[in-house]
């Protein structure tokens, strides 16, 4: 039996494996996702045959009520709050990892077998899974503006930091050597007081980091949770534990690097930002007063059907949040029905992560040839007429490479739209975008027209302009 | 001990397969790509159950029956949004050979 077992393990983690590796190309990657999905299948009916069966009812309860809520949560989202629902999905999966180790070192403090190595990474398991619980839903927070906007700071905050992880060692210490280090605490005590420190320095870690940063935190959570998993397998001795998760702390590993490096936002520069950042304050209202050449859907539209012949439209959240997306493909049909080219430059960190705008566009119905990635536009933009930027600014930020500016998407490759002919901004307000920094183009009113609208009425109002000029 | 040697050979292993498994993914990819190693990493369902079963008074079956709670959201819901999402991206056929001009 216990080969049995070990060889669909053993499958479980091959079908994870294809599937990753089908999930690198856009045309195979629908099916690396049902691949691994398979192996998940194969892993968790695998499991039912080695657990004694008098559990099954009330196992079948909990996987009932998990697969219902995770079934409609993910078939409910809009796509504009995806990357806070992927936030909660790893969240949820670093608090099982932490309340397995939990189950299980109570177990053999109570007359279970003695084992050093379980002893050792019931810490370890849930240190991490707690910091992943609580971080994503820090992130969730901030992400769904519920909480903990921009970067919270308080004084000192690097030194409680510490403070907490050593008393998390201290502890740590005190469990797996059976109570002999803090006679006060018994083991299972200690454990319980490392989910709590951890749950706070969890906390503590995530609310300094600005909202910009949150899909490399998110990402980086995930290859947290991924460790937490793997260390669980060390705890229940189970292969298909320490494979699976390894794999994904791994990879997770190495695709936070590669966004941050999308990004161009080191790890260090993210995890220690906020803290940086302390004093300089978030909201910088400084530009209020200042002249903007204020526009009205008509002028841009007649600008649009008289001067242009090159358009390109900059996405931004704001046009997701307002639903804006058919507004913008109609007006992309009217700008061609006159003979124009118009082309959607697609910042990486467009929507709120790398490729969430792909598949906001997506579902809107924009063919994918006129999606271009930063590389791709950034020369298109010296010939364009008109950039139309609709509910973005962080991405078009000219103070993102001013170098004597210390802002918080200082060094973030943005889109050049200020080399175009005119800028067009469809916006609410003036307000900051996402990261809070004040927009210099904004106030350059010969290039710029502000239309400040709701993304939605201001497209619409714009398409009709074209049409009636 | 023998047993925690091949667990350690497995972890490694496993850990430079996971390196060299995601290099130089499209940005296009890199969310539904997160999303997709999200659902895998419930595989922790796996160690909910195995607690849960093995629980043997009230304490460990309330966190036994979170954790495999949690395990099945992870694990449901991550697979579910991965799918969702790549299915917004049109047959990639006609966009391939339409970027190239």
């Amino acid at each position: 039996m216990q080969v049995v077992t070990f060889l669909a393990y053993l499958l479980a983690a091959a079908l994870f494996i294809v599937g990753i590796r089908r999930l690198r190309k856009p045309d195979t990657a629908r099916s690396g996702n049902t691949i691994a999905g398979f192996g998940m299948a194969i892993a968790l009916i695998t499991t039912l045959f080695v657990i004694d069966f008098r559990s099954l009812v009330l196992i079948g309860i909990a996987v009932l009520l998990g697969s219902v809520l995770g079934a409609i949560s993910a078939q409910r989202v809009p796509m504009t709050a995806m990357p806070q629902m992927v936030a909660a999905y790893n969240g949820v999966g670093g608090g099982a990892a932490a309340l397995i180790a939990l189950s299980e070192f109570y177990h053999l403090q109570s007359g279970g077998e003695e084992s050093l190595v379980a002893t050792i990474t019931v810490p370890l398991t849930i240190l991490i899974g707690t910091v992943s619980f609580m971080g994503s839903v820090v992130a969730f927070l901030k992400l769904q503006e519920i909480a903990f906007s921009g970067s919270v700071t308080f004084p000192l905050q690097q030194v409680v930091n510490a403070l907490l992880f050593v008393g998390i060692l201290v502890l740590a210490a005190n469990a797996i050597s059976d109570g002999s280090l803090l006679p006060f605490l018994s083991p299972v005590g200690s454990v319980i007081a490392i989910l709590a420190a951890s749950a706070i320095l969890g906390v503590l870690l995530v609310i300094p980091i600005g909202g910009a940063d949150m899909p490399i935190v998110i990402s980086l959570l995930n290859a947290a949770t991924g460790l937490a998993a793997a260390a669980s397998g060390f705890v229940l001795e189970n292969y298909i534990l320490i494979i699976g998760g390894t794999i994904v702390g791994a990879s997770g590993t190495i695709l936070t690097r590669q966004m941050s490096g999308a990004l161009g936002r080191p790890l260090r520069k993210i995890i220690f930002a906020g803290i940086a950042a302390t004093g300089t304050g978030s909201k910088q209202g400084g530009g209020e007063d200042r002249e903007v050449n204020d526009s009205s859907p008509e002028e841009a539209g007649s600008y649009l059907a008289e001067e242009a012949q090159k358009v390109v439209i900059v996405p931004g959240y704001g046009l997701a949040v307002a639903q804006a997306q058919s507004p913008m493909h109609d007006l992309m049909e009217t700008l061609e029905s006159q003979g124009k080219e118009v082309l959607f430059g697609i910042h990486p960190v467009a929507g709120r992560m790398p490729g969430h705008m792909n598949v906001l566009l997506a579902e809107a119905g924009v063919p994918y040839e006129k999606l271009y990635d930063l590389e791709d536009i950034n020369p298109e933009f010296e010939d364009a007429d008109a950039v139309i930027i609709v509910g973005a600014n962080d991405v078009v930020n000219p103070a993102a490479n001013d170098p004597d500016q210390d802002t918080p998407i200082s060094g973030m490759p943005i889109l050049d739209v200020e080399k175009a002919e005119k800028v067009i901004f469809v916006k609410r307000s003036l307000s900051p975008g996402f990261a809070g920094v004040d927009n210099p183009l904004f106030y350059d009113t010969d290039k710029t027209m502000m239309v400040f609208s709701d993304a939605k009425q201001g497209l619409q109002q714009i398409n009709e302009a074209v049409k009636n000029s | 001990m023998e047993q925690l040697l091949a667990q350690l050979a497995i972890l490694v292993i496993a850990a430079f397969l996971g390196f060299e498994l995601i290099s130089r993914v499209p940005n296009l990819l890199h969310t539904p790509l997160m999303s997709a190693t999200n659902a895998i990493h419930g595989v922790i369902l796996v160690g909910g159950m195995i607690a849960l079963a093995a629980s043997d008074d009230v304490f460990t079956q309330t966190i036994g029956f979170i954790a495999v709670f949690f395990g099945a959201l992870n694990v449901v819901g991550g697979f579910w949004v991965t799918n969702r999402m790549l299915g917004m991206f049109r047959p990639p056929v006609h966009k391939v050979k339409k970027r190239k001009r």
